[in-house]
């Protein structure tokens, strides 16, 4: 039975629809967001604006999407209850989605469903895509592979270092590894790197964002297509314990799993909602990649936001011990709603992180990816300071075997 | 009248095309930008687009890429780009100086203060790559306010409803960006550009300029056909790069490079203008 909680249109949910109803036309969450490119990329994104339109409204396409998170990425994913984690966290009961049990081992293959299909329905024979912690450039070897696509995958040579076994799997599924020396050698710069290489093959080539970032349409397809997350998790907890949690925490790099949790309980007000950036060696060090505790207004990659900039506007380092956090920007929707109030956006250091890490797979016997470590280290804080009758949700985004390397390098160990 | 306006204006009863050099500022160090600037224009540079670095130039290929990095770890900062075009014209008050850029520096130091303090400096237009007419509707309005030209960029694939909009608020010169790529590539298709030159200029009295590829001094020449500016910039920075720290000789390669461009513009002009008479 195809799932039916892949409609990135969701009428399920109260009326109340003031929240999710972003953004305007023109891709805008308040003053957010928006398409800041090079004039030659106006046209394709006018023409993926349409073609995602087009899509979401075709029940053929839907039908499709559907089939695949179903059948080939194992959706719906289950929801669990920490029982230990809890109890050792002293307070409200913590409940984990497991997005790292999707195909893949992360959240990031449900948007890459959706963009794949996208990308072969426009007659598209080549995908490119960028990627931080890998997770989203094997996710994007991946549908490639399926869909007999040609992809090719930008990654800093830094983030290549970090994430050896990643890079090899991408190899393994047919995708070429391109690796970018520019800049800081990380995720912002592939970023960059997979731009200028859609600018130049615009005509056979479909451009995969992996975050919620980038100009519109991006932002609200990427949410669209990862909201999935949200969806099934709000009616698992309303079957299981008859009752929306009180409080809901993801990780916050680009912000994709994020938004895709967050976006279908904005509305309910009763569940409080937090994100979790990455502190590095603490926000007040500089060296940390929270760009909603420590950033202001600017513009990069396509679309206003909170950006990490220095004095005179050029974007700084960032640093994490996660790869797929280590970005000096975050998504519009996620500036917008900590603007208004919404969502609150807090920040969890390297060591803390890697401390939930052990602890998470020395008593629950999940291993969580180090993006995910900082969402259920917040949630054990969080947890804390609440009742035993109240429930967190933790969006455990993806799973850590990739990131063996970083973790035995923390620790002084070599594998 | 604006600088770049009578620039123009007597390039056109002349018959000749302008030739605009683009180096990025404070590639290789802030101090040596302003002797570069004069360099060009012994050698016939007509205008100068000065790049503003910035720490992600996602419009730019690896050669401006690096000029930005060097500038910028050089301590290369807006304010001083404009402290550098304001030395320029202590010596040179002729030549139009267009700064092309990214808009976070801009937005950081506030387009209102970046406004008023290049009009001062002497800045004639500036172009902000990833700026569209759409996005902030403000921007044009506030440079033109403050005296500036607001130089914008047309594609490959913008289509004729979009020409007239970018049009409608453009000033100086449309920069018509040759194929789709990044700066310093090398696909320059000569023959397709004349049929989308005729449709801007079926949209806009403004001159039209041509950048992005022109690498060699035939393609400024095929450009000179079609085009009523040139624009070279990767092929004058990798110049730069190549000769480091080494000012006189990067300033002898500058004026080697940009002189011979001249030469093939100027001897395409000339026999398109006997065409015409004969």
């Amino acid at each position: 039975m195809a799932n039916t909680d892949a409609q990135p249109v969701d009428t399920s949910a109260p009326l109340a629809q003031a929240w999710r109803n972003m953004p305007d036309v023109r891709g805008h969450f308040g003053p957010y967001g928006g398409r800041f490119v090079a004039e030659t990329l106006m046209a394709p994104l006018e023409e993926l604006a349409q073609a995602y339109e087009s899509a979401r409204n075709d029940p053929a396409f839907m039908a499709a999407l559907d089939a695949d998170l179903a059948d080939y990425v194992g959706r719906p994913t289950p929801v669990y209850y920490a029982q230990r984690l809890s109890r050792k966290a002293g307070g409200a009961q913590i409940w984990f989605k497991r997005e790292d049990l999707n195909h893949t081992g992360a959240h990031k293959i449900n948007n890459t469903i959706g963009q794949g299909l996208l990308a072969a329905r426009m007659g598209k024979k080549r995908i490119i895509a960028e990627t931080g912690a890998g997770q989203h450039g094997v996710a994007s070897a991946t549908v490639a592979a399926r869909l007999g696509l040609e992809c090719v995958v930008y990654m800093g040579s830094e983030d290549m270092r970090r994430q050896a076994t990643n890079v090899y799997r991408m190899r393994l599924l047919g995708a070429e590894v391109r690796p970018v020396e520019s800049g800081s050698k990380t995720l912002k710069d592939a970023l960059n790197e997979a731009l200028r290489d859609w600018v130049a093959n615009v005509d056979d080539t479909f451009y995969i964002i992996g975050t919620v970032a980038g100009p519109h349409p991006y932002p609200a397809m990427v949410r669209d297509f990862q909201a999935v997350i949200g969806r099934e998790s709000r009616r698992q907890m309303l079957e299981r314990c008859d009752r929306l949690p009180d409080a809901i925490v993801a990780c916050v790099g680009g912000g994709s799993n994020a938004i895709g949790l967050f976006h279908p309980f904005l509305d309910d007000e009763e569940v409080a909602i937090y994100g979790v950036e990455a502190g590095g060696d603490g926000v007040s060090t500089g060296r940390h990649a929270a760009p909603l505790s420590a950033g202001r207004s600017g513009v990069l990659h396509g679309n206003r936001t909170y950006i990490m900039q220095d004095e005179n506007g050029q974007i700084s380092a960032t640093h994490s011990v996660s790869a797929g956090l280590d970005y000096p920007g975050v998504g519009p929707e996620h500036a917008w709603l900590k603007d208004i109030g919404r969502a609150h956006y807090v920040d969890v250091g390297d060591a803390d992180a890697l401390a939930a890490f052990h602890e998470c797979t020395r008593i629950e016997g999940i291993m969580p990816a180090l993006e995910s470590a900082h969402a259920v280290a917040y949630a054990q804080k969080l947890a804390a300071t609440m009742r035993e009758d109240q429930i967190v949700l933790v969006n455990m985004s993806g799973r850590g075997d990739k990131d063996m390397a970083s973790v035995a390098e923390a620790a002084g160990e070599s594998l | 009248m604006t600088r770049l306006a009578t620039r123009f204006d007597t390039l056109r009863e002349q018959g000749r095309t302008a030739l605009i050099p683009y180096i990025t500022a404070g590639d290789p160090a802030p101090d040596a930008t302003v002797g570069f600037m004069h360099a060009l224009v012994e050698a016939g540079a007509d205008a100068i687009e000065v790049g503003v670095p910035f720490s992600d130039p996602m419009a730019d290929g690896p050669v401006i890429q690096g000029a930005c990095e060097r500038a910028l770890a050089a301590g290369t900062s807006l304010s001083r780009v404009l402290d550098m075009v304001a030395e320029f014209r202590e010596r040179d008050a002729q030549t139009p100086i267009v700064l092309m850029g990214y808009l976070n520096p801009i937005d950081r130091l506030g387009l209102d203060t970046f406004s008023e303090r290049a009009a001062a400096v002497g800045v004639d237009g500036v172009l902000i790559v990833d700026m569209t007419a759409e996005e902030a509707p403000e921007v044009a309005p506030t440079l033109q306010g403050a005296g500036l030209d607001a130089v914008c960029l047309i594609a490959p694939t913008t289509g004729d409803a979009r020409i007239e909009r970018i049009c409608a608020n453009a000033g100086g010169f449309i920069y018509y960006v040759s194929f789709k790529g990044v700066t310093g590539s090398s696909s320059l298709d000569v023959s397709s550009l004349a049929e989308k030159i005729e449709r801007i200029r079926a949209k806009s009295a403004l001159p039209v300029a041509v950048g992005f590829g022109v690498s060699t001094p035939d393609n400024a020449a095929d450009v000179s056909r079609v085009a009523d500016a040139v624009v070279v910039g990767s092929a004058l920075v990798r110049q730069i790069a190549e000769h480091g720290t080494d000012r006189s000789a990067t300033e002898a390669a500058l004026r080697d490079t940009l002189s011979v461009m001249r030469r093939a513009i100027d001897e395409q002009d000339n026999s398109t203008g006997e065409a015409r008479r004969a």
